[in-house]
């Protein structure tokens, strides 16, 4: 395949950037979009030009770290994808394709594709974690979980932490992120504890960086793990119970 | 006061007031069709609404009770929308590149359009037929003559082309709010939540053909 790549270049946080056309060719269907930016990577290098910076690490859609918007598109045109896992196949020989960074005011470009998501990081520092004291493992069958429970809080724990459902949001909204990493621990007895108080912290630290849900559904068809925006609504239920019934409310 | 300081809050206040919002909506909608079951049936209505309650409470002071209330929750819903999107608009950075939304809706795209133009339209509205203020009322109204009024309101051609297209501006309006509500009470659950869509698309029909139908009646020469 031979594809003509529209990829965006920035020197650095205050570079203003623009895009860049590249002609890559002899592209194997077979390759993942980063493998083909990888080749692309390369001869960019053996030419003495600066290479496409763009984060990735497992490379099997579990780490979270790679994740570009492609034609216009969180992770591109495939669902359930994260970038790392599409292949070329997707597109046609001689289609000309655009590769942009996430773009949010929370999520500034670094280089290139690359975004800083630190954002991220202060809402799960706010309360995406149990408080519980360390020391010998409690007798596992003295807590019971229903299976179905499990499943569901299964389903948030899926969250990778990529950063699509900003990516994708017309607001800049990360309440898919922020409902997911909540409620993998909220619908537990472990979490469940500390369900309201955590609730509320993760919420009012997400409003200090991204924007507000007006529930296009924009962030749970982006999502590369099918995260369901039920989440958001019982995030937002937590959040008016915290508001109103939590004692140790600030 | 602290709760509303929150997005999470304000969306919460703009679905409560959506649903009173939505009752009135409805409300008005059926007291409106009463103008097909005969002569002096609308004018008598208006006269009722006037009296409710009466005598447990003095005449009209029901009705500027459920005044109140509609204003204070158009307030707050115009309000929370005001600063969501100033929110809004401070955390977003535009792509350079093409978008391409996968399953955003027209009317999820537009609420804001479509509320700011239903907004005005109200004011219009009001002084068209509730104010009697010249040059949005007809000529010759007078105050209580509802259903003259109305006629003669409609039976301008481009008066009844803003009431339709206000009214289909509306429905898209409802056809994501009503639905929307549901997300920001936290109302959710697989077991019902396509009734959820098809809620909102009921009674969006609901609004925009009940609506709609009264200047077409009046056109046709059905009412009036």
């Amino acid at each position: 395949m031979n594809i003509t790549l529209r990829a965006w270049r920035q020197a650095g946080p205050s570079d203003e950037g623009g895009f860049e056309t590249y002609q890559v060719s002899d592209v194997s269907s077979d390759m993942s979009f980063l493998e083909m930016l990888d080749v692309l990577n390369e001869r960019l290098t053996v030419e003495g030009l600066e290479p496409i910076a763009f984060d990735s690490d497992c490379r099997e859609g579990i780490c979270g770290a790679c994740g570009v918007m492609i034609n216009g598109r969180a992770h591109g045109p495939q669902a359930a994808t994260a970038t790392c896992q599409l292949h070329m196949r997707s597109f046609r020989d001689g289609d000309t394709i655009t590769v942009e960074p996430w773009r949010a005011t929370a999520f500034q470009v670094i280089r290139d594709l690359v975004v800083d998501r630190s954002a991220f990081d202060r809402i799960i520092e706010a309360g995406g974690f149990i408080t519980v004291a360390t020391g010998s493992a409690p007798e596992a069958n003295l807590t019971p979980v229903p299976k179905e429970t499990a499943e569901t809080a299964f389903d948030a724990a899926a969250c990778i932490g990529c950063g699509a459902c900003v990516a994708a949001c017309p607001n800049s909204a990360a309440q898919l992120f922020t409902a997911a990493k909540a409620s993998h621990l909220n619908l537990l007895p472990q979490g469940g504890a500390e369900r309201y108080a955590r609730t509320e912290r993760m919420v009012d630290t997400m409003e200090r960086f991204f924007g507000s849900c007006t529930n296009h559904g924009e962030c749970e068809a982006a999502c590369p793990k099918q995260i369901s925006i039920d989440f958001i609504a019982m995030m937002n239920r937590d959040y008016v119970k915290a508001k109103l019934t939590n004692r140790g409310s600030a | 006061m602290e709760f509303y300081r929150s997005a999470v809050g304000k969306k919460w206040v703009m679905a409560v007031t959506g649903i009173a919002l939505l009752g009135f909506v409805l409300a008005h909608m059926i007291g409106n069709l009463k103008v097909y079951l005969g002569e002096g049936q609308l004018d008598s209505y208006a006269h009722f609404l006037r009296e409710l309650l009466y005598p447990l409470l003095p005449k009209t002071v029901t009705l500027w009770l459920m005044r109140t209330g509609l204003v204070i929750a158009f307030l707050l819903h115009i309000h929370a929308a005001a600063s969501l999107t100033l929110l809004n608009r401070r955390a977003n950075t535009a792509y350079q590149g093409p978008r391409d939304l996968a399953v955003a809706s027209y009317a999820s795209r537009t609420m804001r359009w479509s509320g700011v133009i239903v907004a005005v339209f109200l004011l219009w509205h009001l002084a068209d037929l509730t104010w009697g203020v010249t040059p949005m009322a007809p000529e010759g109204w007078t105050a209580g003559a509802v259903e003259a009024n109305l006629a003669a309101s409609l039976s301008r051609g481009g008066v009844a082309v803003l009431y339709i297209v206000a009214n289909l501006l509306l429905g898209i309006h409802i056809y994501h709010g009503a639905w929307s509500l549901f997300q920001s009470l936290g109302l959710a659950h697989p077991s019902y939540n396509r009734w959820r869509r098809r809620f909102a698309q009921a009674f969006s029909a609901v609004i925009v053909i009940g609506n709609v139908s009264i200047p077409i009646a009046v056109w046709t020469g059905w009412v009036g």
